[in-house]
C-alpha cells in the first residue's frame, strides 16, 4: 500500500466513523476478495467463507469507531475475521468439505512447456498431493501459508494482522512449511 | 546454556531460511544467510527444498466464485448491516412491550382476590423469569460480545 493509499484509506475510515455507509462500501469492495479467499482457505466451504467474511465486515462496521487512527483497516478487520473462522471451525461437523475441492489446479504455470509427459503427470500428482497436504495441516499452520503464499502479504502485514512480532511470523511460517514439506516427503526429500 | 544457544541458533537459522525463501531479508540478514549457505551443506539443502515448496504453494489458486458473488457482495453486506440495526430496534421495542404487558398481567394477578397466594407467587416467578431470559437472549444475540472466549485464539 502506497502512502497516498494509506491517506486515502484513513479519510475513508473517518467518513465511516461519521456513519457514512457508502464510504464503508468502498472499503468492503477493496478488501472483499482478500477476505473471502482467506476465509475460504480457513474453512474450506464457499458459503461459509462468504457468510463469515460478510459477517466480519458487519461486525467491523459496528465497531468502526474503535479503529485507531494509526491502524490499517484490513489488519484490524482480519482479527475479527479469523476469530469468526476459528469459531466456525470448532464445529468439526461443518468442516466436511476437503480443502482439495476449493483449489484451482494452476500449478501448471510453473511447469516448463518443454517437459515430457511423464514429468507433467508427476506435476499433476504433486498439485493434488499439495492440496491434500494443505487439507491435513492444522488450521493455524494453514492460515499462515494462505496469508503468505496465497495472498502474498508481507511479513509486516502478517505481523500486524496476527498481532505478533515479525520474528514470530517467520518462526510460524517455518513450522507450517515444515509440516507441509513432511507431508510431501516423497516430492521434497529427494 | 549451550543447549539454549544451540536452540536459539536453530531458531535464527529457520527465520533466515524463511526470510530468504520469501525474499524479505534485510542486507545484514542476507549476509548472515549467505554465510550459512556457504558453510552448512545441510542448511543449503533445506533452503533448496523450501524454495521448491514455495514455488509450488505460490502458484496455487483458489477457484474463483461466479462474478455475481462480487457484484452482490457489498449489497448483501449492506443488507446485513441494515437488518442488524432493524433487529436491534425491533427487539428493544418488543422487550419494552412484552415487559409492559407482563407488568400489567402481574398487577391484575395480584389484584385478583380469587387466586391463592401461592399461585400468584408461582405466576409472578414464571413471568419474571421469562423477562430475564428474553433480555439476556436478546443481549447475547444482538450485540457483539465484548468477552469472546476465543478472542485470544493462537496469537
Amino acid at each position: 500500500m502506497t502512502k497516498e493509499d494509506e491517506i486515502d484509506e484513513r479519510s475513508i475510515i473517518l467518513l465511516c466513523q461519521r456513519g457514512d455507509k457508502q464510504s464503508y462500501g468502498r472499503l468492503v469492495e477493496k478488501y472483499m476478495k482478500r477476505a473471502y479467499f482467506i476465509a475460504l482457505g480457513l474453512v474450506g466451504v464457499h458459503e461459509g467463507a462468504l457468510d463469515l467474511s460478510q459477517d466480519a465486515f458487519v461486525r467491523a462496521y459496528r465497531s468502526i469507531n474503535k479503529l485507531e487512527a494509526d491502524r490499517k483497516f484490513f489488519t484490524w478487520y482480519y482479527q475479527i475475521l479469523r476469530n469468526l473462522c476459528f469459531n466456525y471451525l470448532r464445529d468439526a461437523a461443518r468442516h466436511a468439505h476437503p480443502f482439495s475441492k476449493i483449489g484451482e489446479n494452476q500449478i501448471n504455470n510453473i511447469i516448463d512447456s518443454s517437459q515430457d509427459s511423464s514429468l507433467q503427470v508427476e506435476q499433476k500428482e504433486l498439485k493434488e498431493a499439495v492440496w491434500k497436504a494443505m487439507d491435513e495441516l492444522k488450521p493455524h499452520e494453514r492460515e499462515i501459508i494462505i496469508l503468505k503464499d496465497f495472498q502474498e502479504l508481507s511479513y509486516k502485514e502478517i505481523a500486524e494482522s496476527m498481532d505478533c512480532p515479525i520474528g514470530t511470523v517467520m518462526s510460524r511460517l517455518f513450522t507450517a512449511r515444515q509440516a507441509l514439506k513432511n507431508k510431501l516427503e516423497s516430492y521434497f526429500n529427494d | 546454556m549451550t543447549d539454549h544457544n544451540s536452540t536459539s541458533n536453530k531458531e535464527r537459522s529457520y527465520q533466515l531460511l524463511m526470510g530468504a525463501v520469501d525474499q524479505e531479508l534485510t542486507s545484514s540478514e542476507l549476509k548472515e544467510f549467505n554465510h550459512l549457505i556457504k558453510t552448512d551443506p545441510g542448511f543449503r539443502k533445506e533452503w533448496e527444498q523450501y524454495k521448491k515448496l514455495k514455488e509450488v504453494t505460490q502458484a496455487m489458486k483458489f477457484k474463483s466464485p461466479p462474478k455475481e458473488v462480487w457484484d452482490n457482495y457489498w449489497m448483501n453486506t449492506y443488507n446485513k448491516i441494515e437488518r442488524g440495526i432493524a433487529w436491534i430496534i425491533f427487539s428493544i421495542g418488543a422487550i419494552i412491550l412484552i415487559t409492559y404487558g407482563l407488568f400489567k398481567a402481574v398487577e391484575a394477578i395480584i389484584a385478583d382476590p380469587q387466586l391463592e397466594g401461592i399461585i400468584k407467587i408461582g405466576i409472578i416467578a414464571v413471568l419474571l423469569g421469562l423477562v430475564i431470559l428474553l433480555v439476556s437472549v436478546a443481549r447475547e444475540k444482538l450485540f457483539v460480545r465484548k468477552s469472546d472466549p476465543y478472542k485470544e485464539i493462537q496469537r
